[in-house]
């Protein structure tokens, strides 16, 4: 991305001093970040800094794990989704995640993209489900390739395909913002492409916040990066700006591969 | 950067690179002192000599070429890694021309020594080829030591190289208006003192490019300029005591 190419976002999610615990250790330290609205941010940095629990508080998914505790502010649009009033089942409806491995219902291609508005009693019909299952694949860039086998099991297809098919799963209740847990750590290069092209087509309609251990990934989708460092959020700024120059040393070590 | 690079090869290829520049630097260094040694002394076996040299200038240009392609390709640099891959390409670059403007210097050296100069010419032009080859070094020197101060020093310095060019100019001019005959001998000096002006331009960018290493800030492109082709176009109208009314900043 070169400068001024994107235009600028309003804030679609903000983190103010999230701290998390399991038990009594501390995994994340006071994050603070603003995440622009329709764009790709990467979140970057080694093993155990935080990066993924910190995905996984903004739709959370930590609710889940006992004796983590998240503590600190997340909005998204201004709610904030820590609140008494909001159901976690309902906000994962407006915050979609994609995982590690591709993990298709062992159902149909059409079941599994139709499962969630059927939950979320999105589709008022029969023909409202196939057109929501049709946009969604198209969306997830599968149809063509499934269009004529929308019956057979969803498990039958390649990995990648069944990594698109786990996409369109998750965009078919129309989610705000989408996050993605190395979705391509699984896939040949091929594929990760494909995802890849996917993501960025993605941006047009959603916000994306992908977790990655590629930082090649991260520089070739996202708009923004943001370095975790042992549970602290060292530094968040444009991709072109922290693969060119970035301002923190440990950001300068971690990036271009050398010991800390 | 002191930290090692997990994967040790990468250093290497890094230090590959780097040694590649400093050996062609020493070699750019020396082929400006020894074509200024062969115009002063109107040594045409020297001048022969640094002429023949510039061609293992060029082989070292296509050496880093090679060398930071493959490391592009290979290893994928990143942040300051990135950036002195890239500034090593662009000094390659730079020194590659320097070596073409003291083989210039050279060949017309060759010349001039069957109608040698008068002596008060050389005399200037020695004392600019001497801050040239002075701000050279000093360039190189910053790559050496990635050290931004010393590379903003070029680029201040290189105002006075293109001032002292401008009055070089001058000079030439008068010579040539005294007496027509001195016209050949005083444009191929001309030439060269252009050469060496433009060897000056080369040195800024060189430092321009350390900056950008250490600093990560792309050099200010619009920096002053102690000469521009205006007021060298002005000449006509300069006044009989040589001095130009406007210098533009």
């Amino acid at each position: 991305m070169r400068d001024g190419e994107e235009p600028i976002h309003k804030v679609k999610v903000k983190a103010k001093d999230v701290s998390v615990y399991y038990s009594e250790s501390k995994a994340l330290k006071d994050v603070s970040v603003e995440i622009p609205d329709k764009s790709v941010t990467a979140l970057i940095g080694p093993s155990g800094c935080g990066k993924s629990t910190f995905l996984r508080c903004l739709n959370r998914m930590n609710d889940t794990i006992d004796h983590c505790r998240v503590e600190g502010l997340i909005e998204l649009e201004g709610d904030n989704i820590y609140a008494r009033s909001i159901d976690p089942v309902q906000l994962r409806a407006r915050v979609g995640m994609v995982f590690q491995k591709p993990n298709p219902f062992p159902k149909s291609i059409y079941d599994n993209v139709a499962y969630g508005p059927r939950i979320h009693g999105i589709a008022s019909s029969r023909s409202d489900l196939d057109a929501i299952v049709e946009t969604s694949l198209r969306h997830a860039a599968l149809w063509d390739e499934v269009k004529d086998r929308l019956k057979s099991p969803g498990t039958g297809i390649s990995g990648g395909q069944q990594q698109r098919l786990c996409i369109a799963r998750a965009i078919a209740t129309q989610p705000e913002v989408l996050l993605m847990d190395e979705p391509c750590s699984a896939l040949d290069p091929i594929a990760t492409s494909q995802i890849e092209e996917l993501i960025d087509s993605l941006r047009a309609e959603f916000t994306v916040v992908i977790v990655t251990h590629s930082m090649q990934q991260a520089a070739r989708v996202s708009q923004r990066t943001a370095f975790f460092h042992l549970g602290h959020l060292v530094e968040c700024n444009d991709t072109n700006t922290i693969f060119t120059n970035p301002s923190d040393e440990r950001t300068e070590s971690y990036i271009s591969g050398r010991i800390g | 950067m002191e930290s090692k690079h997990i994967h040790s090869a990468f250093d290497e290829d890094l230090a590959g690179i780097f040694k590649l520049i400093v050996t062609m630097g020493g070699m750019v260094e020396e082929a400006i002192g020894q074509a200024m040694f062969a115009l002063q002394n109107l040594d045409s076996e020297i001048a022969e000599s640094v002429v023949a040299k510039d061609r293992m200038i060029d082989d070292l240009e296509e050496e880093v070429h090679r060398a930071t392609v493959s490391i592009l390709a290979l290893r994928q640099p990143r942040a300051q890694d990135l950036r002195m891959v890239v500034a090593v390409i662009r000094i390659a670059i730079s020194l590659e021309r320097v070596g073409d403007y003291a083989k210039n210097i050279a060949k017309r050296t060759i010349v001039l020594v069957k109608s040698p100069p008068l002596s008060s010419q050389s005399a200037s032009i020695k004392s600019l080829a001497k801050s040239v080859r002075g701000l050279t070094k000093t360039a190189l020197d910053s790559f050496v030591l990635r050290d931004a101060d010393m590379a903003a020093d070029v680029i201040l310095l290189d105002e006075d190289i293109d001032r002292m060019y401008s009055s070089l100019f001058r000079e030439f001019l008068t010579h040539m208006l005294e007496d027509p005959r001195n016209i050949t001998t005083t444009m191929h000096l001309l030439f060269m003192a252009k050469n060496l002006e433009r060897i000056g331009d080369h040195a800024t960018a060189i430092a321009e490019q350390v900056i950008y290493v250490v600093t990560g800030i792309p050099a200010d492109q619009d920096r002053p300029k102690g000469n521009d082709a205006e007021s060298l176009g002005n000449l006509a109208a300069v006044p009989p005591d040589g001095s130009l009314s406007e210098k533009k900043n």
